[in-house]
């Protein structure tokens, strides 16, 4: 049986917007707090549930395995791809600076 | 001073991310090629492109298991999670990582040293894309904007975490150039660290000797050189102990390594701490390998350098741990060495044969490819039997791997002939009886003379006599 | 000339040589010209590359060719199915300057087939809703009535059929987004088992869940439709190697002696309408009529199915749209154009200016549902429940053939009736859901109408790869069901065409 979390709050929303990279204003945080509470609350069914011993599906097929061959296929047009990018310099994908390292 | 210090114990866990020379990358059948114009080896799938989806190499899994055999570990069934962050190097955001079922668990390896090192895990993940930094010397912090080649992104990689059995900056070298022998031996990677083939972090952390507890550790990144391996552990290990004396405290965190500057600097940006948010990555199964599978994976692995270095040390009498056995296996040069064995050396000729190969094979590993294994099993012959002295030895080895051609043949040539032991022992007379007082002080027990009448041999026989058997000839008859 | 309404009839005759695929598709073009403003069914017509197409295909049977089971059928894609050189928006501001470099497998099937694709149709953004309101370009309306939805999140491709702008049309479903607006739009949709069809192309919300469907006019042409996308393909490691179950195999098969069973959770679940569920009931009364034993039928964990999928689809979709970050395609804020911000900050900028409300709403539930700590409560929990939901289907599939249950809780509603609380419009859902957590495909076919006279759908459950019985009960369902009403702009453009 697990613990039941306790409600969401502005604090998580705020949180997990930062997490997913998403701005929100004062507002949208009040506006998305409750509404995450409201289908969370819904999931309390869910969350109550007696689910001892029953193993997770992540996925509804059986199966295991399914590999490829180590053969090369052409890679695409770099000028079809770069045409894609916002900001491309020295045939490289341009970026605003990095302040962190990668974790 | 009579204050009594504490002795302090390093301990170093190391995590190896190495990449595996599969044709083609994890997830997609774009090249899996270093140094090409950015952005060429790219496609839908290592781009992250919408809609685009990963169809896992059957080559990445083999090495993958080839590896986990080579290192003892459980080869089990496994499965692929999404580790979550944001980061321009990763074109979905998210990396494609074994998490907690990885394909190879509980191994171990041997050190040469005869330190056992245990293997946590041995899990396959995909690389990032590499990431250029523009302006400011080209430090990340400094830097006006970020280029970014996605030719890496989707590379195999296989991260070999080993346990905390590692005591010193020594210890971490050598588990990492014997992860890196046994790696190429396997054929699952190239070993090449310089060319990021082989990337080294290191968790390290300190406690007072016969503490039962481990202190808090931090972990060291961007070493790319052996060398600089042992100097960031050295250094790090330097500076959790001064700051532990001087009643501070250690905090975890990830610390990078400046070369230049010599020291670890605290990594920690303002950036939130991660949250990796693992969960079953949906768009790929399970990878279960069969019995079988494990099986012909154990069957078809090569010789392992310990096995290796065993062998050369039974068959010559030398230690499994002599710099020349390390090096003739680190090298790949045994069967110079089973040449001889195999053309009847006794355990004398391999003892040759394994230090004619560490110290002038190993200096010119291109030349010692189209070296004749039959040719050098008979030079190896000639000089244990006394038909050569090692000095001539080495000048026909010389030959050997410059021009090729047959030993006996080039000895001729150069007029190498035997020298009996009645004519060495004629010329040590004659050498003693030019030099009477050099030799009445030798004779009185001033070593350092040998030097001197050797010299004299080695001129008056125009470097034929052996010269293991003249000095051993002058000191019996002092 | 004459243009048949339905695909099969339109693919018999382009291969016979007797219609010209050209004169097909102006038939669809010209409807759409008249009604497309009205209904905004497309984020684009393709007008110029569907004559090129429809030419291909008379090409090929004026050389004395066979263009393939599809032959001059004008087909309507969602628009998050790539299209190689074409904007494939998801309807979203985030991806709408984007032309993919490569075709998804399902246009590729559709090409070989004969296929000509008229159009990419509007949808909510990233397939996230059930009313295609939450479109970046604006909604999609009804084509039965103009000031009602169509359904959602495949509203576009459903309104386009029902609306006569192209006689068939692919949507994709993950949670009923194929079935919910077929029942809306008083058309037939299905969604297949999963891994019969490829999801190589197919921009993913929520990857264990998606799946791509047909919808058509009637249960024939979605028979017809999918099986000419349905088979391997080595480039989606979850699409299943064997060779599908043809959809098409037994439609004339009826229903004699099958065990169709009633699931008592799903016709009595929250906010059902009185006359969907009594349309259902005619429509097993109807089966039962037709030589079928009809019953009633347990599957206890169908109910906890809403919550579970609000907690998986929105997790898995929080990961699959990290990547819209403004680096390597689609828009990116200015913050990233103009040097002002760092990286974080144009991540920040371009995804709160890229994304809609929805969109956010769904990312933050999945990240909080993965986040550390709350993992098993909640995503843990709803993947345990995902078991339970296969193990009481297993056990229903034991005594019953095929299942049967109502599509949507009610008809057509309003547009902007149900955008003010996300988790009323989370409820239309509820009985389309239990097929996509367990993997198994449903149809949704037209029966009846309801109080306000517009159309009602029945939906058919069948357990994995059951594909022929299903479509087999689908048909018989068909043949006894009420005329569904068909609307003006449909009826008029045949008549136009007849003229």
């Amino acid at each position: 049986m697990n613990h039941m979390p306790r409600r969401i709050t502005t604090d998580d929303v705020a949180h997990v917007a930062r997490l997913a990279r998403l701005r929100l204003s004062d507002v949208e945080l009040e506006e998305f707090t409750g509404q995450l509470a409201a289908v969370l609350d819904h999931a309390r069914d869910v969350e109550a549930l007696d689910t001892e011993g029953v193993p997770p599906t992540a996925h509804p097929l059986p199966l295991v395995n399914v590999l490829r061959d180590d053969v090369v296929v052409p890679s695409l047009d770099r000028d079809e791809v770069l045409r894609q990018a916002p900001s491309v310099e020295a045939d490289r994908f341009r970026v605003p600076r990095i302040l962190g390292e990668a974790p | 001073m009579t204050t009594t210090t504490t002795e302090w114990e390093t301990v170093i866990g190391l995590e190896v991310h190495c990449e595996l020379r599969t044709a083609t990358k994890m997830f997609c059948g774009c090249r899996n090629s270093f140094g090409e114009e950015p952005n060429t080896n790219v496609c839908p799938v290592c781009l992250g492109l919408p809609g685009s989806l990963p169809v896992l190499n059957r080559t990445a899994v083999e090495y993958a298991m080839r590896i986990g055999t080579a290192l003892h570990c459980r080869v089990q069934p496994s499965l692929f999670h999404r580790k979550n962050y944001f980061y321009p190097d990763m074109p979905k955001d998210y990396q494609i990582s074994q998490y907690d079922i990885p394909i190879n668990a509980d191994g171990w390896l041997d050190l040469p040293n005869g330190r056992r090192v245990g293997i946590v895990r041995a899990h396959m993940e995909e690389d990032t894309g590499k990431t250029t930094h523009v302006g400011g010397g080209g430090r990340i912090h400094d830097a006006a904007h970020s280029l970014v080649d996605y030719n890496r992104a989707g590379v195999p990689l296989v991260e070999i975490v080993s346990a905390p059995d590692l005591r010193s900056a020594e210890d971490a070298r050598a588990y990492v150039d014997e992860l890196r022998s046994i790696l190429v031996a396997t054929g699952a990677s190239d070993g090449k660290m310089e060319e990021g083939s082989l990337r080294v972090d290191a968790n390290v952390s300190v406690r007072p000797a016969g503490s039962p507890e481990f202190g808090t550790r931090c972990e060291i990144k961007n070493m790319n050189s052996l060398r600089s391996l042992g100097r960031a552990i050295e250094y790090e290990a330097a500076r959790q102990i001064a700051l532990i004396t001087e009643g501070g405290t250690v905090s975890q965190e990830t610390r990078h390594w400046d070369e230049a500057a010599g020291r670890t600097g605290s990594m920690r940006s303002k950036e939130e701490a991660y949250d990796y948010r693992y969960f079953p990555e949906p768009d790929l199964v399970p990878v279960e390998p069969s019995e079988e599978w494990i099986r012909s994976v154990q069957d078809s692995l090569p010789r392992l350098p310990a096995d290796r270095r065993a062998a050369l040390a039974g068959a010559s009498g030398m230690t499994a741990d002599s710099d020349a056995v390390i090096t003739v296996v680190r090298l790949g040069l045994d069967d110079l060495v089973e040449a001889v064995v195999a053309a009847g050396g006794s355990a004398a000729a391999a003892a040759v044969a394994v230090r004619r190969v560490a110290n002038e094979v190993a200096s010119d590993p291109e030349a010692a490819a189209g070296l004749d294994r039959t040719a050098f099993a008979r030079l190896v012959a000639m000089e244990a039997g006394g038909e050569l002295t090692a000095a001539q030895a080495r000048t026909v080895l010389k030959a050997m791997m410059d021009g090729g051609g047959d030993p006996d043949r080039i000895a001729a040539d150069l007029g190498f002939e035997a020298m009996d032991a009645s004519a060495l022992e004629k010329v040590v007379d004659e050498v003693v009886a030019a030099h009477p007082a050099e030799w009445e002080r030798f004779a009185a027990g001033e070593d350092k003379l040998t030097g001197f009448f050797i010299g004299h041999i080695k001129s008056a026989t125009d470097g034929k006599a052996d010269l293991k058997a003249a000095s051993a000839l002058l000191r019996s008859r002092r | 000339m004459n243009v048949p309404t339905n695909a099969a009839a339109i693919a018999a005759s382009v291969r016979a040589g007797e219609l010209k695929a050209a004169d097909v598709l102006e038939q669809y073009l010209a409807r759409i010209e008249r009604h497309e403003e009205q209904v905004h069914a497309f984020n684009l017509v393709l007008t110029l590359e569907a004559r090129a197409s429809a030419a291909a295909v008379d090409e090929v049977v004026a050389a004395g060719g066979d263009p393939g089971p599809l032959a001059g059928v004008p087909v309507a894609l969602k628009d998050n199915l790539c299209t190689r050189g074409i904007p494939t928006t998801c309807s979203s501001r985030i991806l709408e300057r984007w032309r993919p470099p490569y075709d998804a497998t399902v246009v590729r099937r559709l090409a070989a087939a004969g296929a000509v694709v008229v159009g990419k149709t509007n949808m909510d953004e990233f397939a996230m809703g059930s009313s295609t309101e939450n479109s970046a370009f604006g909604p999609t309306r009804n084509p039965h009535d103009l000031d009602r939805v169509p359904g959602g999140s495949s509203g576009g491709s459903s309104a386009a059929v029902a609306a006569g702008f192209a006689p068939l049309a692919l949507g994709s479903d993950t949670g009923g987004s194929i079935r919910q607006p077929a029942a809306l739009c008083g058309v037939v949709g299905a969604k297949p088992t999963y891994g019969l069809v490829s999801r190589y192309g197919l921009i993913a919300f929520a990857s264990s869940l998606d799946q791509i469907g047909p919808l058509a006019l009637d249960v024939r042409d979605a028979a017809l439709l999918l099986d000419a996308i349905a088979g391997p393909d080595s480039r989606d490691s979850t699409c299943l190697a064997e060779h599908p179950p043809a959809a098409a195999a037994r439609l004339d098969g009826g229903v004699e002696g099958l065990r169709v069973g009633v699931v008592r959770e799903l016709a009595g679940a929250e906010g059902m309408s009185a006359d969907v569920v009594a349309r259902m009931r005619d429509a097993a009364d109807a089966l039962a009529a037709a030589g079928a034993k009809v019953d009633e039928v347990s599957v206890p964990a169908a109910v906890y199915g809403l919550s579970a999928y609000y907690l998986i689809a929105p997790a898995e979709a929080s990961s699959n749209l990290a990547r819209y970050d403004g680096v390597r395609y689609g828009a990116r804020s200015r913050t990233g154009t103009d040097g002002a911000g760092d990286i974080t900050e144009m991540y920040l900028d371009t995804r709160s200016e890229g994304f809609g409300a929805e969109v956010k709403r769904r990312i933050m539930l999945g990240t909080y549902a993965l986040s550390a700590g709350y993992y098993d409560a909640y995503y843990g929990q709803a993947q345990r429940v995902r078991t339970l939901i296969l193990r009481d289907f297993a056990a229903a599939y034991r005594n019953f053939d095929v299942l049967l249950s109502p599509t949507a809780p009610g008809t057509a509603f309003g547009m902007g009736a149900k955008t003010a609380d996300p988790l009323t419009m989370y409820l239309n859902d509820v009985c389309t859901i239990p097929s996509n957590l367990a993997g198994h495909p449903a149809i949704s076919v037209p029966f009846g109408t309801g109080a306000d006279g517009l159309p009602v759908g029945v939906q058919v459950l069948a357990p994995a790869l059951g594909e022929t019985l299903m479509f087999q009960v689908a048909a018989a369902l068909e043949a006894a069901a009420p005329a569904t009403p068909v609307p003006a702009m449909r009826a008029g453009g045949q008549e136009g065409a007849s003229r």
